[in-house]
């Protein structure tokens, strides 16, 4: 699989991290709400398909960003941003 | 008697370049140009091995990849290298090639009692004897099978193989170099675009080479010829394309020793089609072949049956062997299984006198243990001496590459055979392998292949159409029979590699395992280093027809990478050895090895471990290190702690969002312990961060934590609090450090850096000072890991080494001397400082006693999740000391602990993460998780170490062994 990275353009996926879902939005700092919370970090859907996740050009720009990737055949569907 | 005669001219062999090789350690020669399966045959070596389960003798079946009988040991020591395909290994002077699966030699093995024992390897076998009643068994077979089963052995040996793995991009893949593969490589490189054509044999030409049609071999010359000479074009002899992945990424193995990960923009399968041998009894004795590899054999080996031949066939591609042999003189009888031959092939036979017994099969093969004679069954039940029997089943495309992707292939009833069912964006396939068979029609659907790949690259012009060679193919028509036995004496085979019959196929149906899946792990079918390449089709055609169902429903198992056996060699490339993963190393790791320490790996890290002035062992010189260190002055290597420059208008915010306590009013000029939680509330890492500037910090990670931290920093930075500003920059390799402790350190500091204040008003503790010394920036930062009065002093790593040289020539009147990570790491059990063994990520800011720490006034990332209900427990596993309580007995870091009076049995109540000899209690300490932690202090408890059969008991107590008051670091 290669990767967009926004900034370096295309590389082996090598180079990044993965960083999880990024569809769910970060509760705001200072949040206190439990399940608010605990929905962020423990709930996830696991789909199959289309979905958007972050990416980190570690070995690269150091970049963080979301890239949107069909889970089941690696085909990226959208670059990063 | 199977024997074959050595044509005096023709072929592709070089004549002119004999070639010396052993076989079992005989001498033997071939050419140039030969096979290691061509060259052992010309020479009559007819049995070459013994098969895995039954040891029957076993010769060469076929005439490529697909051999399932013909598996070599070559080398020796570094270069051992079992299960070489004899029929594809190109012949070369000084190859040393063994049987396998026979001892002692293939014609007498001691091992062929199998064949009596073979109720042993009936279907299910291994099944069996682990379920129900015969578990037991197992013990009782296991010796016997381990001794006789396997594929080849490998050596133990290190590799003596130099292998490389190399990165590539292309415009245009193509996957095999036959008619169509040629074509398809021709029509896309005259177009500009840059092209691989990737074979697995040393020559080009596929199916082209083992012909005799010269039209179609003056076109693969001036083809070759045009490949070779542009420049847009690589070619990849000897490479076998491996697997397919994602976005059209090839993984090839090159001659067996390079790994070629190929990025391609488009893909063209011509990987061909490779004959199926037909069922019958005793079909696997040597000298039933393929009459495919019959004609291969003939045409570019000009090695033909000494008398004569014998084909059996269900299609008409056997005749085109035929043909060839009956040119060569070699007597040809044809018994064709089907009642249907066009009247084309019955003439052309008859005009080279070849007979052809319409409606006949096989009764028997007269085998000793090569074949002997024939004896047809149906109407001419004849029997024929012969030196060979050639068998064709019919044609099976390699859809393997196609499958990779998870597209299962399609059966075409047309040509009895499974075809690719579909294609991913940017893939084609062309040829046999696509169900396209004769020669120049291959030609033509590469040729049209190459014009959809380059249509699929957005070329606007596409070249004309190519002009195909003279002549016509042999029409294909097939009558499928995938059951040819006769009900005769004897096994037929369908999986020649793994001896999976007929009789087996149908034995695992009855007992209910007739999906394919099934089939395959119930008898093993399929499997072996062939994976069933000539065996699939046949078997589940059986399997169809037992559970009267068509072939397509049935269809095939899963295609998986490698298509080939590959070599863990090639698959690790250059990564042995300390290749195998980066090294890290500080920028004083060159003084260390000169000064002798003793390196230790600590994640990619090397670390000075301990020097050879304090001892020769660890455990000497730890404890002198820590003398040095508590008593007088000592040195040491922080360079791989992580370091990141934090600066911005909001870096206080930043740090007071992911520490647990405050950073935000942190003064100036000093520094701060700080722990950072996961978002899921467990503690991430700790360490000093101190305050440069109003806008810059200077924060450290532990070693083993700095790239994630590093990488989550800039995660909330970025993605989440784009509004803060401020930025990140890992100073980790360009900064070094070194850790000066004990009760002279001010005194050392002074001598080597005169006019600095280090009084407790210039630099207090926990104060950070920047300085030039001699034109390069230092930061000094009075902290202390070992509980003694203590400095990190930071600089540019090309300075680090100097400035430490400094610091010990300017000390050395205190007799100040480098101390290492073991030392280092035994200082701060005895101050109860917290390190990596504890922070495991699975403990709360309570359960290492930092919970004082979290601050009741800013919220901080986990500081909601770590009021979970389980994390606040009381009787959560936490941060205790423990003090060794028998003398003479020592603690070990792993060690479960135990209440006084528990059974000592399970995960007991905690455990020891760090031990330690303490050179100031005179006694081993430790720390460790204890159910309910520091409540239970001062009781007696056991430390059972169940590796060696050890208790021992310890009493706990606070973590903080030495100086709980702090005085020394504030001295
Ligand atoms: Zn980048």
């Amino acid at each position: 699989m290669r990767i967009p990275c926004p900034h370096c353009g295309e590389r082996d996926v090598n180079e990044f991290r993965y960083g999880g879902d990024a569809t769910k939005q970060r509760p705001a700092h200072g949040d206190k709400d439990f399940q608010t919370w605990n929905a962020y970090v423990f709930e996830f859907d696991n789909p199959k398909g289309p979905h958007e996740e972050f990416w980190q050009h570690t070995l690269g720009c150091r970049q963080w960003f979301r890239l949107k990737r069909n889970t089941a055949t690696n085909q990226i569907l959208g670059g990063g941003q | 008697m199977t024997s074959f005669r050595r044509l005096s001219q023709g072929g592709r062999i070089d004549r002119g370049r004999p070639l010396n090789f052993t076989f079992n350690g005989g001498k033997r020669q071939g050419f140039a140009g030969d096979t290691l399966a061509s060259a052992l045959l010309a020479a009559n070596d007819i049995v070459v091995g013994r098969s895995f389960k039954y040891h029957r003798p076993r010769g060469v079946m076929g005439a490529g990849l697909e051999e399932p009988n013909a598996l070599f040991t070559t080398g020796k020591g570094g270069t051992e290298e079992p299960n070489a395909i004899g029929p594809a290994l190109e012949l070369r002077d000084g190859l040393a090639a063994r049987s396998q699966n026979a001892w002692p030699s293939p014609r007498f093995d001691l091992m062929a009692v199998n064949s009596l024992a073979s109720p042993l390897f009936a279907s299910g076998f291994y099944y069996k004897t682990f379920i129900g009643p015969f578990q037991k068994s197992w013990m009782f077979y296991e010796p016997f099978i381990r001794r006789a089963a396997g594929l080849g052995k490998t050596s133990y040996a290190a590799d003596d193989v130099r292998h490389e793995t190399r990165n590539a991009f292309c415009d245009v893949l193509v996957v095999g170099a036959g008619p169509a593969g040629l074509a398809a490589a021709l029509a896309a490189a005259r177009s500009g675009v840059s092209v691989v054509l990737a074979e697995q044999d040393f020559e080009l030409g596929g199916q082209l080479l083992s012909g005799a049609d010269a039209a179609l071999e003056a076109w693969r010359a001036e083809t070759v010829a045009a490949l070779q000479a542009a420049e847009n074009v690589r070619l990849l002899p000897r490479a076998v394309v491996q697997g397919i992945y994602d976005g059209n990424h090839a993984i090839i193995s090159v001659g067996g020793t390079a790994l070629e990960s190929l990025r391609a923009r488009s893909i063209i399968y011509a990987a061909g089609a490779v004959e199926r041998p037909l069922v019958f009894e005793n079909n696997d004795r040597p000298g039933v072949m393929l009459a495919s590899a019959l004609r291969s054999l003939a045409n570019r080996f000009a090695l033909v049956p000494s008398q004569r031949a014998v084909l059996l066939t269900n299609n008409d591609s056997a005749y085109e062997a035929a043909f060839d042999l009956a040119a060569h003189g070699v007597a040809v009888t044809v018994a064709d299984l089907r009642r249907e031959i066009s009247g084309a092939l019955m003439s052309r036979a008859a005009g080279q006198g070849i007979v052809v017994f319409p409606e006949s099969g096989i009764a028997e093969v007269i085998a000793k243990p090569d074949v002997r004679a024939v004896k047809l069954s149906g109407r001419h039940a004849v029997t024929i001496e012969c030196d060979v029997l050639g068998m064709s089943g019919g044609w099976s495309p390699l859809v393997h590459l196609t499958a990779h992707g998870g597209i299962k292939p399609r059966y075409d009833e047309a040509i009895a055979a499974f075809v690719p069912g579909a294609f991913a964006s940017g893939h084609f396939a062309a040829g046999a392998c696509n169900g396209v068979f004769g020669s120049r029609a291959a030609i033509a659907s590469g040729d049209a292949a190459a014009r959809a790949a380059l249509g699929h690259l957005g070329r606007a012009k596409l070249p004309a159409a190519a002009t195909l060679p003279e002549g016509e193919d042999l029409a294909y028509a097939i009558t499928p029979v995938w059951n040819a036995t006769q009900g005769s004496k004897g096994k037929a085979f369908v999986d020649f590699q793994n001896d999976v019959t007929a009789k087996d196929v149908a034995q695992a149906h009855d007992e209910g395992y007739s999906n394919i899946e099934h089939l395959k792990r119930y008898t093993t079918l399929g499997m072996g280093t062939d994976q069933g390449k000539t065996s699939n089709i046949n078997a589940l055609a059986i399997m169809a027809g037992l559970r009267g169902v068509g072939i397509g429903d049935v269809g095939t198992t899963t295609f998986r990478p490698p298509f080939t056996p590959l070599t863990v060699g090639a698959i690790a490339g250059r990564s042995v050895g300390h290749h195998f993963r980066p090294t890290r190393r500080s920028p004083l790791h060159d003084w260390h090895q000169k000064n002798g320490a003793t390196f230790i790996e600590a994640g990619l890290w090397k670390r000075a471990w301990y020097y050879d002035w304090a001892g020769k062992t660890p455990q000497e010189a730890y404890v002198k290190e820590m003398e040095l260190v508590r008593h007088n002055v000592g040195l040491s290597d922080v360079s791989t702690l992580g370091k990141i420059d934090v600066q911005g208008r909001d870096a206080g915010e930043f740090l007071n969002r992911v520490y647990v306590n405050g950073f935000a009013k942190l003064p100036v000029g000093k520094a701060r312990y700080g722990v950072m939680l996961n978002d899921d509330g467990l503690v991430l890492d700790d360490g000093t961060t101190s305050r440069i500037s109003e806008t810059q910090y200077y924060l450290t990670t532990t070693t083993a934590q700095a790239g994630e931290v590093m990488s989550w920093l800039e995660f909330l930075a970025q993605c989440h609090w784009p509004e803060l500003d401020v930025h990140l920059a890992s100073l980790t390799d360009e900064w070094g450090g070194m850790s000066l402790a004990g009760p002279k350190a001010r005194e050392a500091l002074a001598l080597a850096l005169p006019g600095v204040d280090l009084s407790n008003e210039g630099l207090p503790y926990m104060g950070v000072k920047d300085i030039t010394f001699e034109g390069v920036p230092v930061r000094l930062l009075r902290l202390s890991f070992s509980g003694e009065l203590g400095y990190e002093i930071h600089c540019p790593a090309n300075y680090t080494e100097a400035l430490w040289e400094h610091l010990l020539k300017a000390a050395a009147p205190l007799g100040i001397k480098p101390y290492g990570l073991e030392s280092l790491a035994s200082l701060r059990i005895e101050k109860g400082h917290v390190a990596g063994l504890e922070l495991d990520h699975r403990n709360s800011l309570d359960d290492l006693g930092l919970g004082k720490m979290a601050s009741a006034t800013k919220p901080f990332v986990g500081d909601v999740l770590r009021q979970r209900e389980d994390m606040m427990a009381p009787e959560r596993w936490s941060l205790v000391g423990l003090e060794l309580l028998e003398a003479g007995k020592t603690l070990r870091g792993g060690s479960i602990l135990f209440a006084a009076n528990d059974e000592i049995k399970g995960h007991g109540r905690g455990y020891i993460t760090s031990v330690t000899w303490s050179v100031e209690l005179q006694r081993f300490i430790a720390l460790g998780l204890y159910q309910g932690g520091l409540k239970h202090e001062g009781e007696e408890i056991i430390c059972a170490f169940p590796l060696k059969n050890e208790q021992v008991k310890a009493r706990i107590v606070s973590p903080m062994f030495i100086d709980s008051k702090g005085t020394r670091l504030h001295a």
